[in-house]
């Protein structure tokens, strides 16, 4: 069959798109008026749409099952949607047929000048239609929030939880809804109060809803796929050994997974590569397995996905999810993504510096393993040759049981850091057994604060050791004065994240873990 | 008929208006079917796209400009630039903005632009076209511009009485600096135009523009065509907040232009980053200033210059300006009072209308001055400014009598009862006292705004309603709709007015062959006055009705009554004829069943020499109770909860207005905590660039920024005469709210640091700009002096405040 895909129930030929034509400009140049350009670079959200993904969970006879996954169409390659089910605001419902969630946000206000709306209408659907959303996740979700974001709850015993200014926990429904999946959406008019409100007033869908049902069956596979246009292609390969067949061939060819920052580079900078080989689909680089001694983490995996299949068992690792991005970025992009960049201000490596982890790095001539602590190299410059990928990382077992990760932004929800922080700690009664500190945003690439490590190591876990380590800290980095923030501002962030997290656990050791 | 709050203002029974309706367009909206101006290219076969090139200069002359090289590149149809202008080579209504300029006068001007079969294409034409430019020394800063004497356009002084005498005659004096910084409108859809030339030769331009009749104006005369040759149409906007004001003529003169050199439809849509560095923004302003208190502590003089940032051209920085200077005073009695004020030219994007003109940036210095000095006057900031209120009967400096001042202690009351003001601080003292590293803090501010354009021409509008003859109601009026529900308002009125179900009427798109000679859309005005029109409109279609009605009912014209639908006499409904009949009957009784509706505002008048007069209809009045809690690690803060006590007067559509005044609310929170306009102001090869020109650098508020608890009242019993059924405007004034946040994170600052210490915040007070205050804080806590810190110089930090 020649490639399409199929928009709210319809297929369309993708025609001749190439590897640079995203999802987004082909929805629209098709017809479809239900998803916008607002950043097109995967910031607001106005571009979101619902994609049928596979879900972890599998059916009550173990077979396989769909999500309703938003995704920012503006990253995407249109070519990675071959023979894959899209669904934009206008397949959810119409005007004389409102779905419930076009309902709500009509009905409350949830609309101004409309232009961000459809995107918020996807995101808010795939929460709706999550298949584990309840209010007894809301109330466990709120119990375990972390200090500092979720911990200020205000009920209001007895109000209607929709009522407007009611936040019975802020960023938890009494349906479920977690405030997080909208995290990816911006709008200018509102002040998203009464979005919130429609999310929060959200039923349940029906057993008739076609949507509801489509979640039972297993997801579209991935199509093996070529597409070439005017000189560049687009290629999906079957099996990592022709990924690696390829990579060896096109050593200089582009490498996505959610595309999330590929994506940016080709709106923002207008770069073209004649190759583009899609991995997320490749099911070798989208395993996961939980071992005595370590978790292996395929790179492909989606961080939504990998903080499903986590469920909590690394808490730094679910600290740092809510905290990376938005839901919509995390949708797409992958860990192996985020490493792979090499970028000195992603989320990722500070906490995985910190969590030791190391790197199944895979090439066609075979595959060797590398430390993280060793994986960086200088400014987006890594070990990692051309015709190798990464394939696996490895989180050694048990984590430490004392963790944090501190994210220093301008704004709380989707942003850059301008210092990230990382902290694994292992206390023996009073004593710093072991901690591995992990900086992003500091220097040219992650590093680990070794000499704060060194410094606290075998000294008891004291606010006077904190606060002299925290000096030592403040001198690890090498930080630039940008757009984001001052060098002064950052070097000084570095020095009080240590006294925070003393202070945040400064009777752990007294009490056992955290 | 008697009229208590006068003609315009009375309501009858059964009114449509007051009913808290959804926006008339939000089941379109939440289904993807509503269209902007982008969305009409699939419509719109045979369609060219241009790009524009930018120059990488802050100031430069172009000395080489060779454009041949475009036409190699597949699919490059036309490259547009100067020479193929048939008019004025001009997008601006002062003339100093030419639109293919041959100096370029900040980094990102468009030098010209290019026509091509696909975006890709024009994008690799405008790559191919050779420019060699010149550098010339540019201007990045208020401070470079004062130095270099650079200012553009009038300076304005309001004044009243002897501030010198004020000033010595006080008990308390502090004088003081305070610079702080822009905003960008991020409208979520970016500028568009979609220029065609129909079969006579006219051009038609649908435009994302808050001001058709300008726009078409100035696609006019850079055609060199009369007007009535050209149609701007707008469906709708994806946002403006005054950035389509006056920035979006120029796009839409390039689109023109394509489309009559090609034959081909244009279109011209900027990306994100095209937007963000071509358009205009919040003025940024640096302001200093003397204050002198009373033994009382009211306010006895004030002495103050304000400079505006006002970017490479004029555009609207005069009217800004003239904004600022009227609402230096906010809602304080100041009886001496001298406020200087000036346009700084500087070689950055041309400064232009945003949500508030001016007023922002008029009442953050007042409201900076009084959050300052209030703990060296060892007073609570929320005592001194409840004292210096107006009260009812004290004239503005600018001459106008503050009409219903009594209404600012009453809001203020009604707010600090419902936001439970005392109990909560008590709460707020416990929290801090048992927390050494995070801080919470409360503040309440309030709002006086003046409504009307400060130019008294712009104070009219037009509208054309039509009634056919099976008794639909088709309405047309000279306003926007971008999102704050002018639409839904109109249909309300109308519905009004005609005494019909909601139903019955529709509204069409804004088009300048509809009505004429519109104002922007802009200024809050937009309900108010084609409110006024459309509401003119229908009046005289129901008197033209209420004689045929007469006639069959035997009454008195006088006597007729239209509720719903139903037409019928006063005191008696035995008798009673449906609409639809009566549209009937008076078409073969040939009567108009369509009116032209005008309105202009009364009783206004304004001398913009001597900035004296009575510029404003009435005052928009508001409160606002926030509380934050601040990470003393991070300077990191949340906005806990927010509190609005509103006055729009009787509410034509609750709903919508409740929506203006938390987005409202909101935005200002952004401006002033989060939204930072960095641009590149070293002698780097960068020079001038704006380092945040994307969503990924400029962050306006998510999710994450909204009040976790946030209620808004009303203001009750507020009924506003002279004013379209008794309603206030409410577009802007809730902008300012957000001084509250602003203020309770000066409060929360401030317990870091000893009793009495004054807390200095940069603006906007993000993150770090709220570390560098705790830190200052903490440091005059432990020396008893401010010393240094590892605080870095920003332009949006403020002098130290030198008590007198």
């Amino acid at each position: 069959m020649e490639p399409h895909v199929v928009v709210n129930g319809r297929a369309r030929p993708l025609g001749e798109v190439g590897g640079h034509t995203t999802l987004l400009e082909w929805l629209r140049s098709t017809g479809y008026t239900g998803c916008k350009e607002g950043c097109a670079e995967g910031e607001c959200g106005a571009c979101a749409v619902l994609v049928a993904r596979p879900a972890e969970a599998t059916g009550a006879n173990g077979s396989a099952t769909t999500r309703w996954t938003a995704i920012n169409a503006c990253l995407v390659p249109a070519a990675g949607f071959d023979a894959q089910e899209v669904v934009t605001s206008e397949g959810l419902g119409d005007p004389e047929r409102l779905h419930p969630v076009q309902e709500q946000m009509a009905v409350r206000g949830g609309s101004q000048c409309g232009y961000c709306t459809p995107g918020f209408i996807c995101s808010m659907a795939a929460e709706y239609y999550r298949a584990d959303r309840s209010p007894a996740d809301a109330e466990a979700e709120a119990a375990t929030a972390e200090p500092g974001t979720n911990g200020h709850s205000r009920a209001e015993a007895g109000a209607d939880p929709a009522a407007p200014g009611h936040a019975p926990d802020h960023e938890h429904g009494p349906n479920g809804f977690d405030l997080h999946a909208l995290s990816g959406n911006l709008c200018r008019c509102t002040g998203y109060r009464p979005i919130r409100d429609a999310a929060y007033a959200l039923g349940s869908p029906d057993e008739s809803d076609a949507l509801a049902q489509r979640r039972s069956a297993p997801a579209p596979a991935p199509a093996p796929t070529v597409i070439t246009t005017g000189g560049t292609a687009y290629r999906r390969p079957a099996d990592l050994a022709q990924a690696l067949e390829l990579l060896a061939q096109h050593p200089d060819a582009r490498l996505v997974a959610g595309s999330t920052d590929w994506g940016v580079e080709l709106n923002i900078r207008h770069v073209r590569a004649e190759l583009t080989i899609a991995l997320d689909r490749v099911a070798e680089l989208r395993t996961f397995s939980v071992q005595p001694d370590r978790i292996e983490i395929g790179a492909a995996l989606t961080l939504s996905e990998v903080e499903r299949l986590l469920d909590g068992r690394v808490p730094l690792l679910a600290e740092l999810f809510p905290q990376f991005a938005s839901r919509l970025i995390r949708n797409g992009a992958t860990l192996g993504g985020n490493l792979g960049t090499g970028s000195p201000i992603g989320d990722s490596p500070p906490a995985l510096l910190a969590l030791d982890a190391s790197l199944v790095l895979a090439s066609a001539a075979g595959e060797r393993t590398v430390p993280l602590s060793e994986y960086f190299t200088g400014y987006r410059q890594t070990v990692k040759r051309p015709d190798e990928l990464i394939k696996t990382i490895t989180l050694p077992l048990p984590v430490a049981p004392i963790s944090a990760f501190h994210k220093i932004a301008k704004r709380r929800f989707d942003d850059i850091s301008s210092v990230a922080i990382a902290f694994a700690l292992r206390l023996d009664g009073d004593t710093v057994s072991d901690i591995k500190i992990g900086l992003g945003g500091v220097a040219a690439m992650p590093i680990r604060a070794s000499a704060t490590e060194a410094a606290l190591t075998g000294r008891p876990w004291t606010p006077k050791v904190a606060a002299e380590a925290a000096r030592v800290l403040a001198d690890e980095g090498t930080p630039i004065s940008d757009h984001r923030a001052s060098a002064a501002y950052r070097t000084a962030m570095l020095g009080t994240s240590l006294r925070k997290f003393h202070a945040q656990n400064a009777n752990a050791g007294k009490v056992g873990a955290k | 008929m008697s009229f208590a709050h006068g003609p315009l203002a009375d309501r009858p029974n059964n009114p449509k208006v007051g009913l808290p309706l959804p926006h008339e367009a939000a089941s379109l909206h939440v289904t993807g079917k509503a269209l902007y101006t982008d969305d009409l290219i699939h419509r719109t076969p045979n369609l060219l796209h241009a790009w524009p090139l930018q120059a990488p200069h802050a100031h430069a002359r172009v000395t080489t400009f060779d454009v041949t090289p475009a036409y190699d590149v597949p699919g490059v149809v036309r490259v547009l630039t100067a020479q193929d202008v048939p008019g004025v080579n001009d997008a601006g209504i002062k003339h100093d903005e030419p639109l293919f300029p041959t100096e370029i006068m900040f980094y990102g001007h468009a030098v010209c632009y290019v026509l091509g079969e696909t975006e890709d294409a024009a994008r690799l034409g405008a790559e191919a076209i050779v420019v060699e430019y010149e550098p010339l020394p540019s201007l990045m800063t208020i401070p470079e511009a004062i130095a270099a004497e650079s200012f553009q356009g009038a300076q304005r002084t309001v004044s009243r009485g002897d501030a010198d005498a004020g000033l010595a005659a006080s008990t308390h004096r502090f004088s003081g600096e305070f610079s702080f910084g822009g905003q960008e409108h991020f409208y979520l859809e970016t500028n568009a135009a979609l220029a065609l030339v129909d079969e006579a030769g006219q051009v038609f331009v649908q435009s994302s523009t808050q001001h058709p009749s300008e726009t078409q104006e100035i696609v006019a005369h850079v055609l060199g065509r009369p007007s009535h040759e050209i149609t701007v149409q707008c469906l709708r906007l994806g946002g403006g907040f005054g950035g389509k004001e006056m920035q979006p003529h120029g796009f839409a003169a390039v689109a023109a232009l394509g489309a009559t050199i090609t034959g081909r439809p244009v279109l011209l849509r900027l990306n994100r980053t095209q937007d963000i560095t071509m358009t205009g923004k919040r003025h940024p302003f640096h302001a200093s200033w003397e204050i002198g208190f009373d033994a009382d502590l009211r306010i006895r003089a004030l002495k103050a210059t304000l400079t505006s940032d006002g970017g490479w051209s004029l555009d609207l920085s005069e009217p800004v300006l003239a904004r600022a200077l009227c609402h230096i005073d906010n809602a304080y009695w100041i009886p001496d009072i001298e406020a200087h004020g000036r346009i700084a030219k500087t070689n950055k994007t041309s400064q232009t209308a945003f949500r508030g003109f001016g007023g922002p940036q008029g009442m953050i210095v007042i409201e900076d001055i009084l959050g300052r000095c209030a703990p060296q006057l060892g007073i609570a900031p929320e005592e001194l400014r409840r004292r210096n209120f107006y009260s009812p009967g004290q004239p503005t400096p600018y001459g106008q009598p503050v009409r219903h001042a009594e209404r600012l202690a009453a809001i203020w009351q009604t707010l600090s009862d419902k936001a439970s003001v005392a109990q909560r601080q008590e709460q707020i003292a416990a929290f801090n006292a048992g927390h050494h590293d995070s801080k919470r803090a409360l503040a309440i501010t309030p709002v006086k705004f003046g409504i009307s354009f400060n130019l008294t021409a712009f104070n009219q509008a037009g509208a054309l309603v039509h009634v056919y003859k099976d008794g639909s109601v088709l309405i047309n009026h000279g306003g926007v709709e971008m999102g704050q529900g002018l639409h839904t308002k109109m249909i309300q009125v109308a519905a009004t007015a005609l005494g019909v179900p909601l139903s019955y009427v529709r509204l069409a798109p804004t088009r300048t062959d509809k009505v004429p000679n519109t104002s922007a859309t802009a200024a809050s005005s937009g309900a108010d006055i084609n409110g006024g029109a459309v509401k003119n409109a229908c009046d005289q279609i129901r008197e033209r009705l209420a004689t045929v009605a007469a006639g069959q009912l035997g009454i008195h014209p006088d006597d007729v009554r239209f509720v719903d639908g139903v037409v019928t006499g006063i005191g008696f409904h035995d008798k009673q004829i449906e609409w639809a009949k009566l549209t009937h009957d008076a078409y073969f009784q040939r009567v108009q069943l369509w009116a032209a509706g005008f309105y202009r505002t009364a009783g206004l008048h304004w001398d913009a020499n001597r900035m004296q007069g009575e510029p404003f209809k009435y005052f928009a009045y508001g409160a606002a109770c926030a509380e934050v809690e601040v990470d003393g690690f991070t300077g990191a803060y949340r906005l806990l909860r927010a509190d609005i006590v509103h006055d729009v007067g009787d509410s034509l559509s609750p709903l919508i207005d409740v929506g203006q005044i938390e987005g409202g609310f909101v935005q200002g929170t952004g401006w002033l905590t989060l939204e930072e306009l960095r641009w590149d102001t070293s002698d780097g090869p960068h020079r001038g660039r704006l380092n945040t020109q994307a969503a990924s650098t400029y962050k306006i508020p998510s999710f994450s920024e909204m009040p976790e608890e946030f209620h808004v009242h009303l203001f009750e019993r507020a009924t506003e005469s002279g004013v379209v059924y008794g309603s206030k405007a409410v577009g802007e004034p809730p902008l300012m709210e957000a001084f509250a946040v602003r203020e309770a994170l000066r409060a929360a600052v401030a317990q870091f640091g000893p009793a009495g210490y004054p807390v200095d915040l940069g603006s906007p007070a993000t993150p770090e700009a709220v570390y560098w205050a705790i830190d200052a804080a903490r440091t005059a806590g432990t020396a008893g002096t401010n010393g240094a810190t590892g605080r870095p110089t920003t332009d949006a930090s403020a002098q130290e405040l030198a008590g007198v």
